[in-house]
């Protein structure tokens, strides 16, 4: 039966590393620094060390927020999260694990009327803000660090590549060791309490949460190892631009701060130097490796962090744990009202009031509950604009790793650094959407529109010198002077070429059945074809033919004789449907 | 192990600048010889230019190969690959330029020799400006930038120059004939795309530079 209440902590734990191993090891094995199969062992190892050797810290502190003490609410409040995860990632927008599990465990409590420990809340909350600028920081130095190394060390680029190649695996193990230490509290957090399930090797008896952090390690490695090659590869495509040195830089100082956050020991050692000690909290590695990133831009100079995107993926962040919590609000009331599971223990509610309800009645605090309601209500509201705004925005842009519901992974990136962040496509790539080819046509545009500005500039200036010349025949020569000019540019048959070939290429080439039947068209009568074709009027084609109106009407009554046109049959008509 | 790889792979890429550099000194040997009309000496330098050539190309092909089959930086070898394509190029024109001396056989006046000869060495010299600049871009990318503007200068000045010869060519030496007044500038020509695919080679190295800087 536990295991049944557990698949929902073990599905969140699949999708976080199929997700999150790709923060890790996605730049080597995209770039082929590293080969997939090595990535996802070392991950997959150092998760499942790192969760069951680390991962009480981050636990604890969940557990503080509100102690989930029935499987059936354990089960509710993984399976919201993950939904929440899930459905936030197939719509492109910015989440993280921790919000959502966080979001669900107040839920839980408000349905439950459990004590919410605000201290708890606000110290998490914190670690929200705290884990990416510490990421910004760390980068930052580590950057400035590996820099200094690089130029002073002169190395062959050669001999750089080797030992980048093990910086990263050893920091991709880092990474899924702090990974495993810090994000377990987010997939096995909710079932500490719930569940004293544990296991005897002869003598050695296993302690239920070091059970469920194994189970939860167990699953995180399975999602690394079934699903998250495709994330890397895809993921290291996208941040091919970050260099290797820049993304092993990445890498460390999201393991750091994840390691900072979850390590009892260095939390303790801190206390005992006097100062106060490193909350244990899950905190998102999406968020960290955003901050580092940040770091890394601020280092080299950054002129234009987009910081209406940045501030789009925070309120994605925010918005994670008021549908997280509203969704298990929710689902609880079907739990325990339809399926009749018990969703809290009596037994263990020690701080809760004696008459605790099992089942849903309404609350004994309904001001909370009605605080929280429209709150809900206001978030969905938030949500709703936001996917018609920011959302879509976000949709194109969005620069993190997340999946896609029509193209699998969207890659992280530097996207949302300026164009002299980390340097490559991802930060001076035009705009997704403009593809090379239109690119080319509107950079043609421009040039040709001040090539254009030139000339009438020049113009302007002859024009203006002419009007200031005293004498006569100096005057005039000024004018002939552009007269000339004009008539060049008018006659300009490179100019008109290049005009004729992209309309070609714009709206394809005559039409053979066309070019057969009037084989003996000449080259302008070809031209007033596509002309026609483009739905020119002849007012319109004289001056791009050089002719006059009425020379336009003559050659127009010429082309249907050749064609062979009857007086009812329509030109443009007939070119266009031939 | 990759640390026994990694130098082998730096040697042969080192060994590779130094073909680049020997052809060029060839080069300004041979023409010089063949200006100075020194027939053995210069059918020397055609066939060591030759040789050399050869060599290279094998030894290009093995980085190639050695960059691709290894994985060796990924990000990087695609540019590396073009590097070396380039500097190529260089061995190739020296060679094909040194044999179109020897098939064609030029006619140059006594009084354009010093001129050629000039011509030749300042092609030679934005192209021997590329190679430190070449090597600089594999341990200290920074410093590719202080070496890439010696390219530029020598190209421009054997633009200049070229230009000088050819106006000397057809506007001062009445003697001559048109025909040869064109050969000679064919001549100016094929000495001054040398330091054309230096400038090429520098061009890319700054992009590469940039993309390298941490």
């Amino acid at each position: 039966m536990i295991f049944l209440f557990l698949a929902s902590g073990l599905f969140l734990g699949w999708s976080l590393g199929a997700n999150d191993a790709g923060n890790v090891f996605g730049t080597a094995v995209g770039t082929g620094m590293i080969k997939f199969r090595k990535a996802a062992i070392v991950a997959g190892l150092f998760v499942i060390l790192g969760a069951t050797l680390q991962g009480a810290g981050a636990t604890r502190t969940l557990s503080q927020l509100g102690s989930v003490n029935a499987l059936g609410g354990a089960f509710t409040v993984a399976l919201c999260a993950a939904t929440v995860v899930a459905w936030m990632t197939y719509k492109n927008l910015p989440v993280s694990t921790s919000q959502a599990i966080v979001g669900a465990i107040i839920g839980w409590c408000f349905f439950t009327t459990s004590p919410v420990d605000y201290t708890t809340l606000v110290v998490i909350m914190t670690s929200w803000l705290t884990g990416p600028v510490l990421g910004a920081v760390f980068a930052a130095l580590l950057y400035l660090l590996m820099r200094t190394y690089i130029r002073k060390s002169r190395v062959h680029v050669i001999k750089l590549d080797g030992r980048i190649r093990v910086g990263l695996l050893v920091a991709g193990a880092f990474g899924a060791y702090s990974l495993g230490a810090n994000n377990i509290a987010n997939v096995m957090g909710v079932f500490v309490n719930a569940s004293n399930y544990t296991v005897q090797i002869g003598n050695l008896i296993i302690p239920s949460e070091q059970v469920l952090f194994f189970a939860g390690g167990l699953a995180i490695a399975a999602g690394i190892l079934t699903y998250s090659k495709r994330v890397m590869l895809t993921l290291g495509k996208g941040v091919l631009e970050l260099t290797p040195e820049t993304a092993l830089v990445v890498v460390l100082s999201q393991a750091l701060v994840l390691f900072l956050f979850s390590s009892s020991a260095l939390s303790a050692f801190v206390v005992r130097m006097g100062l106060p000690p490193i909350p244990l909290v899950p905190v998102s590695s999406t968020q960290v490796i955003v901050g580092s990133l940040i770091g890394i831009g601020m280092v080299k100079g950054v002129q234009e962090i987009r910081f209406k995107l940045l501030g789009s993926i925070f309120g994605g962040w925010l918005l994670t744990p008021f549908f997280a919590g509203g969704l298990t609000f929710i689902s609880l009331y079907v739990i325990s009202n339809v399926f009749e599971i018990p969703v809290m223990s009596r037994q263990q509610a020690v701080n809760a009031p004696q008459d605790l309800p099992v089942h849903f009645h309404f609350p004994a605090y309904p001001m909370v509950l009605w605080l929280f309601l429209a709150l809900l209500v206001v978030a969905l509201f938030a949500g709703g604009w936001y996917f018609r705004t920011a959302g879509q925005g976000v949709r194109s842009r969005y620069p993190l790793g997340q999946w896609d519901g029509n193209n699998g992974y969207r890659p992280l990136s530097g996207e949302f650094l300026g164009a002299e962040g980390i340097p490559g496509k991802a930060i001076i790539k035009p705009e997704p959407g403009l593809s090379d080819t239109n690119r080319n046509a509107v950079v043609k545009h421009a040039l040709h529109l001040s090539d254009e500005r030139r000339f009438l500039e020049s113009m302007r200036d002859s024009l203006e010198q002419a009007q200031r010349e005293p004498e006569l025949q100096k005057k005039n020569e000024r004018i002939q002077g552009m007269l000339t000019a004009l008539h060049q540019k008018m006659n300009d048959s490179a100019e008109i070429r290049r005009f004729y070939m992209e309309l070609e290429t714009a709206i394809g080439p005559l039409p053979s059945k066309l070019t057969a039947a009037g084989s003996h068209l000449t080259v302008q009568e070809k031209k007033l074809a596509l002309l026609l074709r483009l739905g020119l009027s002849s007012k319109d084609i004289a001056p791009l033919l050089g002719i006059s109106h009425k020379s336009v009407d003559i050659a127009r009554y010429r082309l249907r004789k050749k064609l062979d046109l009857r007086k009812e049959d329509n030109l443009i008509q007939y070119i266009n449907t031939v | 192990m990759f640390s026994s790889r990694s130098n082998k792979s730096i040697e042969l890429i080192d060994g590779f600048f130094n073909g680049v550099d020997q052809s060029l000194l060839i080069f300004k040997e041979g023409v010089k010889n063949y200006l100075h009309q020194n027939t053995a000496s210069f059918a020397n330098n055609l066939q060591e230019l030759a040789k050399l050539e050869a060599e290279s190309d094998l030894i290009r092909r093995k980085i190639e190969e050695t960059l691709y089959t290894q994985s060796l930086m990924p990000q990087l070898r695609g540019d590396i690959w073009r590097l070396l394509e380039e500097l190529d190029n260089l061995i190739d024109l020296s060679k094909k330029n040194l044999f179109q001396f020897d098939v064609e056989n030029p006619l140059i006046p006594e009084e354009l020799v010093l001129d050629f000869i000039k011509l030749t060495q300042l092609s030679l010299s934005a192209a021997e400006a590329v190679i430190p600049a070449a090597k600089s871009y594999f341990n200290q990318p920074a410093a590719v930038s202080e070496k890439i503007h010696r390219v530029y200068f020598y190209e421009k000045e054997t633009d200049v120059f070229a230009d000088v010869v050819r106006r000397k060519i057809f506007k001062e030496m009445p003697a001559l004939g048109l025909s040869e007044k064109f050969h000679l500038r064919y001549f100016t020509l094929h000495i001054e795309t040398i330091s054309d695919t230096a400038e090429k080679v520098a061009d890319l190295l700054t992009i590469m530079a940039i993309k390298r800087i941490v």
